[in-house]
């Protein structure tokens, strides 16, 4: 959990005119939104599995204690643990307890976003621990040390040239002399590089795409299979979750899982969805001896009862993203913290402090496209414009916001007046631009004409020319 | 039928020819058309700052102008979507205002909108040679439902060609004040929008949002391009060859054939139009 140390503006300049970062989002956005558009073409009952899909959610959110404390009580009889944490200390701290126990030299990790969220890798490279990420994308922001920058596609901010040189790098002392170009290359030189890893690991990590109450399992999907092989290789497993990923039944999670893949990448399904219940039992072939799961709560039990609360809904596709102009025009890693775009706009304040994200909620047209593909229905520009209420009711707004909006609210509220003073504002407008259809500068417009002409006004208000109008009439 | 026209702040201050042409399509239409003086704006600026207190108080007097009227129609999707979804919201404590709200969203219709599901309305009199693309605007299209009609009323126009760029659903990168804080991310999505309209081969890009129209067509005008931006209401109005958006009335050393200039005061060009 780094604090930048940039600015919003500042990371927005570096990455709009970043031509490698650039590129790798236009060919990446393009493909996902198309992708996710046929999908649901071809799914009848898209729109009605959304609506199933968000009243699963609004029911369980109603009941969280209860179907938690189910999960937990189905978690242990399976002879796993529970652990809960309400920060992320507390559960970077929880993982840590558990490979210090079991003397973790090695641990392996599948794609999690929570444990992005509470800064585990750091911690456990702190203590003394190999960490390696699993899955390829995640694996190569590893190698390259950067943050992930999307939530389902941790590298999709890197170009395959820049991939192939990381792997140059990282993978020549292990043997592997060959530049590598193709894609596929790629995806088989990693694999044969992390085979090894997965049998010596003492603990493997995932996340929990969705938690069953009803059985105590968690799923996980992946397209490399990297997660079945952290999971059931490691002597010990341990996931981390949200507390809010808990669902009732399997059938449920069938629901949102028919969502999951089409919503995230616009495949009809995961290539691998993996159900782990409980340690390995007498007779097991594999599987781990011991299961954990530690549950973070980190903001979301606040979450709850406020007007927040269908935020935690959310269960992290990517579409939001994959959709969001704004994302596919600055990529992740502006947005300072490991949740970008829409999603991350509102969960990175109510999580970090809205005080200490000010520009996120802001920094979005609120043209709503976000909400129309999410699979849960958010309502991704609301849920922004309540963060910005509470920073202008807060004093968090700059002064010079402040002040302007007062003056210009003051007027729209006393027509009269208004009128008045916009047909002397229109006036010297007009005579400003002297004939000209436009204007290339302006005083205190620098944000409109520093890249954009401003029409001039046609001449009067429209007030004015109607009062003309009907003054003419018969 | 009366109908009270909500003219939009920025109708009202730079481009009153949308507002005349939204007043000539509702009165060919039958409709007995009112411009309420007690109008200001929607207060989306306020709204979208987080400024709840404000927008209230500006919603109150939009409540109040239009009081009385069968209808409420405005030439924009995202005003008439604030007076629709987000008025009724703002007044959830307060109970007599709450119904007032109410008693407003329901009369609320964005343009086009209400002149083909309302006013069942299919065709309009009027010719622009010209090939266009029209560019959705978001709250438009995602809140008020806006897509087909104009189409369906840009099909009757005669001379006109219509061709559909890709991406017509994305953002413009306006946003109202997002544009003027966040000017680079703005720029960029801009100039996305356009990189669409010019592969289009569109000589005329239409849209029903004048913010938007604003946008596109300042950043048009500063890179020099050659593509007119007219609201689809002045086009169905039969005054798409007044001079567009940001375009000089006789533009130096490009002799511009499809656009006649007709003077810049549009509201002497409507009167004198519409002596028989």
């Amino acid at each position: 959990m780094h604090a930048p140390t940039s600015t919003f503006p500042q990371r927005v300049s570096i990455a709009i005119h970043d031509k490698r970062l650039q590129a790798a989002l236009d060919h990446a956005s393009g493909g996902f939104v198309t992708k996710r558009a046929a999908q649901v073409a071809a799914l009848p009952e898209f729109e009605a599995l959304r609506e199933r899909a968000r009243s699963v959610k609004e029911h369980v959110l109603a009941h969280l204690d209860t179907y938690l404390l189910r999960y937990e009580e189905q978690v242990t009889r399976q002879g796993g643990h529970v652990h809960w944490a309400s920060t992320a200390e507390e559960a970077r701290e929880i993982v840590l307890g558990i490979c210090r126990k079991v003397n973790a030299k090695t641990v392996t990790k599948g794609k999690s976003m929570v444990s992005e969220e509470i800064g585990l890798n750091d911690a456990l490279e702190a203590a003394g621990c190999e960490v390696i990420e699993t899955d390829l994308g995640e694996y190569i922001i590893q190698l390259a040390h950067e943050p992930p920058s999307h939530i389902i596609v941790p590298a999709v901010h890197k170009t395959r040239a820049q991939v192939g040189d990381l792997f140059d790098e990282h993978h020549r002392p292990l043997g592997y002399t060959k530049h590598l170009t193709e894609v596929s290359e790629m995806v088989n030189e990693a694999r044969q590089v992390l085979r090894g890893h997965y049998f010596r690991a003492d603990v493997g990590i995932t996340g929990g795409n969705f938690l069953i109450a009803e059985t105590g399992s968690s799923i996980i999907v992946t397209n490399e299979g990297n997660g079945d092989l952290t999971q059931t290789l490691a002597r010990v497993h341990i996931v981390t979750s949200g507390i809010e990923r808990v669902v009732p039944t399997l059938d449920d999670a069938v629901t949102f899982l028919r969502l999951l893949a089409r919503s995230a990448t616009g495949q009809e399904t995961e290539t691998y969805t993996t159900v782990s219940t409980g340690p390995r039992r007498a007779g097991d072939l594999d599987g781990p001896q011991e299961y954990h799961v530690v549950l973070v709560d980190n903001g979301r039990s606040k979450m709850l009862g406020g007007p927040f609360r269908e935020m935690l809904r959310c269960i992290r596709c990517g579409a939001c993203l994959n959709h969001c102009p704004v994302y596919t025009s600055i990529g992740g890693h502006a947005y300072g913290w490991v949740y970008p775009g829409p999603m991350g706009s509102v969960l990175t304040p109510l999580i970090n402090g809205i005080d200490k994200a000010y520009d996120l909620p802001n920094a979005c047209t609120l043209n709503g496209r976000c909400q129309t593909v999410c699979p849960v229905k958010i309502p991704l520009p609301g849920l922004l414009r309540e963060l910005r209420r509470q920073q202008f009711e807060g004093g968090l707004t700059p002064a010079p916001i402040r002040f302007g909006l007062k003056a210009w609210a003051f007027l729209a509220r006393r027509p009269r007046l208004y009128h008045f003073k916009m047909r002397i504002g229109i006036a010297l407008l007009s005579r400003f631009a002297r004939g000209r259809a436009a204007l290339t500068w302006l005083p205190l417009a620098g944000g409109w004409t520093d890249t954009r002409d401003l029409p001039a006004p046609q001449g009067r208000t429209f007030q004015q020319a109607w009062s003309a109008r009907k003054g003419a009439r018969p | 039928m009366r109908v009270g026209l909500f003219v939009t702040c920025l109708a009202d201050l730079m481009r009153p020819s949308v507002a005349f042409a939204a007043v000539k399509l509702l009165e060919d239409a039958g409709c007995t058309v009112e411009v309420p003086a007690g109008q200001t704006c929607c207060g989306q600026p306020a709204l979208n700052s987080g400024d709840n207190a404000d927008t209230r108080a500006i919603a109150k007097r939009v409540i109040d102008a239009f009081e009385g009227f069968d209808y409420v129609v405005g030439p924009s999707g995202s005003c008439m979507g604030t007076l629709r979804h987000d008025y009724p919201a703002l007044f959830a404590d307060e109970h007599g205002w709450r119904a007032r709200a109410e008693h407003l969203a329901r009369r609320s219709h964005e343009l086009f909108s209400f002149l083909v599901d309302v006013l069942k309305v299919d065709r309009v009199e009027a010719r622009y040679d010209g090939t266009v693309t029209y560019h959705d605007s978001c709250a438009g299209l995602r809140e008020m439902g806006v897509r087909d009609q104009p189409r369906r009323l840009l099909a009757s126009v005669q001379g006109l060609e219509l061709v559909e760029m890709r991406g017509t659903e994305e953002c413009c990168g306006f946003g109202g004040t997002f544009c003027i804080k966040y000017p680079e991310i703005s720029t960029k999505m801009v100039d996305d929008k356009i990189a669409h309209i010019e592969a289009s081969g569109a000589g005329t890009v239409l849209g029903g949002d004048l913010g938007c129209l604003l946008n596109i067509a300042g950043r048009i005008r500063r890179r020099g391009l050659p593509v007119r931006v007219i609201h689809t209401a002045e086009l169905l109005a039969g005054m798409g060859a007044q001079p567009s958006i940001g375009e000089a009335v006789s533009p130096p050393g490009r002799p511009d054939v499809t656009a006649p200039s007709r003077g810049a005061d549009f509201g002497g060009a409507l009167r004198a139009e519409r002596k028989p």
